[in-house]
């Protein structure tokens, strides 16, 4: 049977997610999640005993770029989409509590 | 013959011989877009502006010899998922609303290096989450076939504006099936090309290990050209391929004789509508009569590859849509109290329902305690699924099945139960998950008058296989006709 | 009776790599830069941008993992850890999780029982995060991207240690090891070696470990010692009271000497690491490890062994000129050109230690050319020079590199070796101060010291104090 999901965990994947949500968004979420999840659970149907996970598809590895500083100064035209920003900063809530 | 329905091979070597101008092309585009945008809606952005500068700097660019290929001065669009310098790039979220790239995708950059001219930015499903654009938070697109039916999705603005006569082609993304599916509801012709094969750099990642960038054109040599601009080994993103073999369109003879052709049977099976069946058939018919062997072959975990794509596309989505907290770009929540809470709320309003979804499948299904269950899973049931693949393409050249079980939904219907809308992705996800490329093509009509597409798929690195055996079928098939011709929404230059 | 307590220590040192580039991108990775300037899309998380790696990075990273006698895992990954943060420009950061690049090694410390391995768990490659400083005007902190991206390693040892000293012990060795690996400058004040301690409290003879803790925000040797201890003491009391120990994160604050729980419900402290998609793995082959063996420095322990042997040097003497590769080196040059490792070594722990200090320089910093001072000892050793002559030419030679013997000539620092001269000069401070002679001849010889002065003054501080001391006594027995 599929993972239950229960308040608790709908709790803590808002909190991983940062995602605030409404009673009303919250209950919805969890059928939804339940709802997929019940469906997925079909892939323990498959077996998958002798086969490694595969993370990246083709054989390719090494790609490398060499020790170079090559790149100009970007910070106007990145910095003009900040919400806020102060003395060519991004500016966010205070972090120190 | 009207300007707008020329195709862009036919529409850049007019212009190339001095009989129409980069201006008129452009203004043609525009033209249309201003016809269709009001019911249609394909466009988050018309770069009106930008496309009569660049007309100019293009036709120059032609008579000095620095835009000599097959698509200079075409006008084209880009989804709205793909970076765009100096010009808003939303994926049609509320969370990147007014964001300015200040970069450009290398698709992009080479799209542009072929001398097109980007007329304007299409819709999409919400950072490409979802089959219909009905996910937009700028509005839905609608079907230029029928105004009550969705495009597809994701890239439903991107076929939509190519089906309407807006752009001679137009870029999208497919992450599972997102450029397939909106091609066969519109009745054009698009591909996701092996992965690696186009740069993601500038491509706002969804997926990642699926994500790619792919063109989407009126017909197969189109598609071919558009592939060919945008394709190459970039060394800003690290999984993109050293490919030698990129010439798509040339010797496009759509010569099939000795292709062997497998049909899975679970993609032509149960749940499949009788019209969507019935055009994959006479496809296969048609590629039989030019000369290739079609047979029914078992995929048989096809099941399987739904819950696996959506376990590692909303794992990868979950970490990729992180980036956007309000602090580097795009929105923040006017109101707060302290960092999590502008996190928070940022988020919460700046994400629909559908992303919100899928981050918190993703990050739920990599916490501790369900990795192993979940996300690992997916990662060997991946490899099974490529297995499979890698199998079948030791006995055919090519696979042929439908994108989609369906035709165009009515708009609102899928909304209404997400794992409804996910089933509809049966046929497409798997190509995402093994890497594959693939095309369709429109191939026929239902009785309602709507387009259904077919689609080919090849083994990895076995584009020009597809292209040729789409090639094939477009020789054989009746002329086909874009949205727009056939409703006689054809107005402006004659050529 | 009170319970006997063990401490077990394992630390998490992470060491910025000096690279030009960053680990992912092309932005410099230069100390002082304006805030934001050295960043691109890549390393500001800007939606779109790819991570793609310095081949570099993956090389010292290797050669530290030799160093350490790790293993160098064919095959590793890097893998994304998922947080937020402000100063963390994708939330999420790239490390290695499942395959790091090394693991499995240990280093030797010395300590009052002998010698003792400390295991290395892992080694492996990760980003740095930016900066955040606090605004003091309004309510809000500020990010600058400029150090977002600077490779880091994070070396990871086993819980091997059992006070401050073996954790000191432990820090030097690696500080010594990378820096002659020339990988980074390892400065705990500056932040480029950062040490995070593991610490928990047993029973004596208890083979169970206890609840640890992890220490963070220690910057210097005296705030690490100062943190083991009062985190020792902190969860002894917790435990003589029978209550829990915490696993958590403290923060320490050394002007305060206490820590502070690092805690919020908004941190769910899981990581939900998984393979970075953007990135394919890394394969060190045979031949590429091979080539970074091949170019493993001779390390500071080493040396030591062979500087006793080859130049008869003591260990004390040893330990101190290998304790930074530059000034080693500069020793060992100097031995071969002069043939004089005595002489060499002393100038290295002597003089070059007490201008290092006085002037405040650091001491892996320090360059010069050994031919200078070679020069400086053979023209002492010829007796050329007074003492106070060569500290005077070494200090040209340590500030500027100073060639010793244009010098030497310019300022006419030569021992005058003109007997008859020194003679005259002898003769006649003896003339001038015949009160001082007589005390001299009553048994007061302390005067003597007064009349040597005279004499150099006489001779402008270029006399032979030896020989003129000689004269001096011969004609003042007479």
């Amino acid at each position: 049977m599929a993972q239950q999901i229960d308040n608790e965990i709908i709790d803590q994947v808002a909190i991983l997610a940062k995602l605030e949500l409404t009673e009303t968004e919250k209950q919805q979420a969890m059928e939804d999640m339940q709802k997929m999840l019940d469906y997925i659970d079909q892939l323990n149907e498959l077996d998958t005993s002798r086969t490694e996970p595969l993370p990246h598809l083709f054989p390719i590895e090494n790609v490398f770029r060499e020790d170079e500083a090559v790149n100009g100064d970007d910070r106007e035209a990145m910095l003009k989409n900040a919400p806020r920003q102060k003395e060519g900063q991004y500016q966010v809530p205070k972090t120190i509590e | 013959m009207e300007l707008i329905q020329l195709t862009a091979a036919e529409l850049s070597e007019k212009i190339r011989r001095k009989e129409i101008s980069v201006l008129e092309a452009v203004r043609a585009s525009l033209d249309q877009i201003r016809k269709m945008e009001p019911e249609i809606h394909s466009f988050v952005t018309v770069t009106e502006e930008y496309a009569y500068r660049r007309a100019e700097e293009v036709e120059k660019g032609i008579r000095d010899g620095r835009y000599s290929g097959p698509l200079a001065g075409v006008p084209a669009a880009v989804k709205d998922n793909i970076c765009t310098a100096g010009i808003p790039t939303t994926c049609s979220s509320r969370m990147l609303e007014g964001f300015v790239p200040p970069y450009p995708a290398e698709a992009v950059r080479r799209l542009e290096q072929a001398g097109a001219v980007i007329i304007g930015k299409t819709n999409m499903d919400e950072f490409a989450m979802g089959s219909t654009t009905e996910t937009s938070a700028f509005g839905i697109t609608r079907n230029p076939w029928d105004r009550e039916r969705v495009p597809g999705g994701s890239s439903g603005g991107s076929c939509a504006a190519v089906a309407a006569g807006e752009a001679f082609f137009a870029l999208g993304s497919d992450t599972g099936g997102s450029i397939r599916q909106p091609s066969s509801w519109c009745g054009v012709t698009g591909m996701k090309p092996t992965y690696g094969t186009v740069s993601r750099n500038g491509l706002i990642a969804y997926g990642s290990s699926l994500d790619q960038i792919g063109p989407v054109a009126k017909n197969v040599k189109d598609c071919a050209l558009a592939l060919e601009a945008v394709a190459s080994w970039d060394p800003m993103d690290s999984t993109s391929m050293k490919r030698q073999d990129l010439h798509f369109s040339e010797n496009l003879t759509g010569d099939v004789r000795g292709f062997r052709v497998g049909i899975p049977r679970e993609y032509v099976g149960e749940g499949v509508e009788p019209d969507v069946r019935r055009t994959v058939e006479r496809a296969a018919e048609l590629l039989e009569a030019a000369g290739a062997r079609v047979e029914q072959f078992s995929l048989k975990n096809t099941r399987y590859a739904i819950p696996t794509y959506y376990i590692i596309a909303s794992a990868e989505a979950s970490s990729n849509l992180s980036r956007f907290d309000g602090v580097k770009y795009g929105y923040r929540a006017p109101e707060y109290e302290g960092l999590h809470e502008m996190y928070k709320r940022s988020r919460s309003q700046g994400f629909g329902p559908e992303v919100k979804r899928r981050i918190m499948l993703g990050s739920f299904v990599l916490s501790s305690g369900y990795y192993d269950a979940y996300y690992l899973k997916a990662l060997r049931a991946k490899a099974v699924i490529k297995e499979d693949f890698d199998q079948a393409f030791s006995r055919y050249d090519v696979i042929l099945g439908p994108a989609a079980p369906t035709a165009a939904t009515r708009i609102g219907e899928s909304l209404k139960d997400p794992i409804q809308m996910y089933l509809g992705d049966i046929f497409t996800v798997s190509v995402n998950l093994a890497g594959l490329p693939a095309l369709t093509l429109p191939a026929g009509m239902t009785e309602d008058g709507l387009p259904v597409g077919v689609q080919i798929i090849g083994g990895c690195f076995q584009e020009r296989k597809i292209f040729q055996a789409a090639s094939s079928l477009e020789q054989a098939l009746e002329p086909w006709h874009m949205a727009f011709e056939k409703e006689g929404n054809v107005h402006g230059k004659t050529v | 009776m009170a319970k006997q307590y063990e401490t077990v220590i394992g630390l998490e040192v992470h060491v910025e790599l000096a690279t030009k580039s960053k680990i992912f991108c092309g932005c410099s990775t230069r100390f002082g830069g304006a805030p934001n300037t050295q960043t691109c899309p890549v390393c500001a998380g800007f939606p779109g941008a790819l991570p793609v790696l310095n081949r570099q990075v993956v090389e010292y990273a290797a050669a530290v993992g030799l160093a350490c006698n790790c293993h160098i895992n064919r095959l590793s990954r890097f893998d994304r850890k998922n947080y937020f943060y402000p100063d963390n420009p994708q939330n999420y950061q790239i490390s290695q999780f499942y395959i790091p690049i090394c693991q499995d090694g240990w280093v030797e410390i010395d300590t009052p029982a002998g010698p003792k391995k400390i295991g290395i768990h892992e080694i492996h490659m990760e980003e740095d995060a930016g900066k955040l400083i606090h605004d003091e005007w309004e309510e809000s902190s500020l990010v600058d991207f400029n150090r977002s991206g600077v490779p880091l390693i994070e070396i990871v040892s086993e819980a091997d240690m059992r006070n401050a000293q073996e954790v000191i012990a432990y820090l030097e060795k690696l500080r010594s090891v990378i820096q002659y690996l020339g990988v980074s400058d390892c400065r705990l004040q500056e932040g480029s070696m950062r040490a995070d301690v593991n610490l928990s409290v047993r029973e004596a003879g208890s083979s169970v470990l206890g609840t640890r803790t992890e220490m963070k925000n220690l910057n210097s040797f005296k705030a690490i010692t100062h943190a083991i201890d009062g985190e020792r003491e902190r969860q002894i009391e917790l435990l003589e009271a029978g209550k829990p120990v915490i696993q958590e994160t403290r923060r320490w604050d050394e002007n305060k000497e206490s820590s502070r729980a690092m805690r919020s419900k908004e941190d769910a402290k899981d990581y939900r690491y998984f393979p970075e998609p953007d990135l394919p793995p890394v394969v060190i082959s045979e031949e590429w490890l091979e080539a970074i063996r091949s170019r493993q420095p001779e390390f500071a322990h080493e040396r030591v062994k062979r500087y006793q042997e080859e130049y008869k040097i003591s260990e004390k003497e040893a330990v101190m000129v290998t304790e930074y590769r530059n000034l080693a080196d500069i020793f060992e040059e100097t031995a071969r050109l002069t043939g004089n490792p005595k002489k060499s070594v002393n100038w290295m722990t002597g003089e070059t230690m007490r201008l290092i200090n006085d002037r405040g320089f650091r001491p892996e910093k320090i360059r010069f050319n050994p031919a200078h001072l070679a020069a400086l000892i053979q023209e002492t050793e010829k007796g050329e020079l007074t003492n106070q002559g060569a500290r005077e030419v070494f200090e040209q030679i340590f500030d500027r590199d100073q060639e010793p013997m244009a010098y030497i000539e310019e300022k006419g620092l030569r021992v005058v070796k003109n007997d008859g001269l020194l003679m005259e000069a002898v003769q006649s401070v003896i003339d001038g101060n015949p009160d001082v002679v007589s005390q001299y001849r009553e048994g007061k010889v302390k005067v003597l010291g007064f009349l040597m002065g005279q004499v150099m003054k006489a001779m402008k501080g270029k006399a032979d104090p030896e020989k003129a001391r000689q004269m001096m006594e011969e004609i003042l027995k007479q």
